[in-house]
């Protein structure tokens, strides 16, 4: 499976989700496949996704919140699975497309093939965490998260494939803040 | 020396609803109180760069975020700074305390606390070094650039300005 189709499987079951993207090419394929409002596309700072999830979660309660990662980012920021372990917010969904490289800069390996990501956040805490290797598992996967108590991880294995080609997020940095923000008004 | 259940009062009323940091002894007063208070919801952050990241998501959220930090923490926080807060435009308020003023501390504080101020210039990090005498003030122009130009501001804090209780 590449990252795209994990990207393809996942975009139908989204509704109005806030959603943070982690930089590289989480955002830049996601973008691709589905551009909405909710999309927090990062641009920068590698390794706070998760941390910028946790911080939304927080803030609203009442809304479900995702977080897309990958494994480098993961890797470079394992003590914020311990901040989102004890924090423990019921809605927040932490997804990994782990295709055990950083690939954005030339497919240097990460840690993630010999490193069991989810299980690293099942021991931080999470309360559930799976992972997935076949898009068709992806759906099941993600509508049995859905309904648990969060946090919640799910591990998507994908093979390093990304099209660097396909074009960057053409929103500015505010935009892209004015947009999520506004998702959330009201 | 001024209270720091005072100040932390001032924030509040100043509107700052979500509180963060990763600790040193010159802020030990402060998050003291915020810990005594169950309401204010103090989160420990494991990395300072990842307090910054906390606040982020929290202000996008629609919260006014405070993240506490030794000046140690700003070297691991200037790359979610330069290329999050200062690029989206999301602030924070930072307060920062401000290790090897003067050049008296221990040997591992002397180089940041000689290059704090001009490491926040060069970074174009909006500051100012909170004094018993100033507070209102330096607040009140925290609070214009944070609602204003939507960047972080930086409170560098010495040694005894509030109480300790390390």
């Amino acid at each position: 499976m590449k990252g795209i189709d994990a990207f393809r499987e996942l975009a139908p079951l989204l509704k109005n989700e806030p959603t943070v993207l982690a930089n590289g090419y989480i955002s830049r394929e996601f973008f691709n496949v589905t551009d909405r409002k909710e999309n927090f596309y990062m641009i920068g700072s590698m390794g706070l996704a998760s941390a910028i999830g946790l911080g939304v979660a927080l803030a609203q309660p009442e809304r479900r919140i995702l977080v897309f990662d990958g494994d480098g980012n993961v890797l470079m920021a394992m003590g914020t699975l311990a901040m989102i372990a004890a924090c423990a917010p019921k809605n927040l969904i932490h997804i990994v497309i782990d295709n055990e490289v950083y690939e954005s800069t030339g497919s240097q390996r990460t840690l993630s093939h010999e490193i069991r990501l989810e299980e690293v956040a099942k021991s931080a805490g999470y309360k559930q965490a799976m992972r997935v290797t076949r898009p068709e598992d992806i759906r099941p996967a993600y509508e049995q998260l859905y309904k648990e108590e969060g946090p919640v991880f799910l591990l998507i294995k994908v093979e390093p494939a990304f099209d660097s080609s396909q074009g960057r997020v053409t929103h500015t940095p505010e935009e892209i803040r004015d947009r999520f923000m506004a998702s959330m008004a009201g | 020396m001024l209270s720091s259940k005072i100040f932390i009062g001032k924030l509040r009323d100043c509107g700052f609803n979500f509180f963060t940091g990763v600790p040193c002894s010159l802020l030990s007063g402060l998050i003291a109180t915020l810990e005594s208070d169950p309401d204010l919801g103090y989160i420990p952050s494991v990395r300072e760069d990842a307090g910054v990241g906390l606040c982020a998501g929290a202000y996008l959220g629609g919260q006014q975020p405070v993240l506490l930090m030794q000046n140690s923490g700003l070297g691991y926080s200037l790359n979610a700074f330069t290329s999050l807060n200062l690029i989206y435009k999301i602030p924070v308020l930072v307060i920062m305390s401000w290790r090897g003023c003067g050049g008296k501390d221990a040997p591992e504080h002397l180089i940041m606390g000689d290059i704090n101020e001009q490491l926040l210039e060069t970074s174009r990090m909006e500051y100012a070094v909170l004094e018993e005498d100033n507070t209102d003030r330096v607040l009140a122009d925290a609070l214009k650039t944070i609602n204003d130009e939507r960047v972080p501001y930086t409170l560098l804090v010495k040694k005894g300005l509030f109480d300790e209780r390390h």
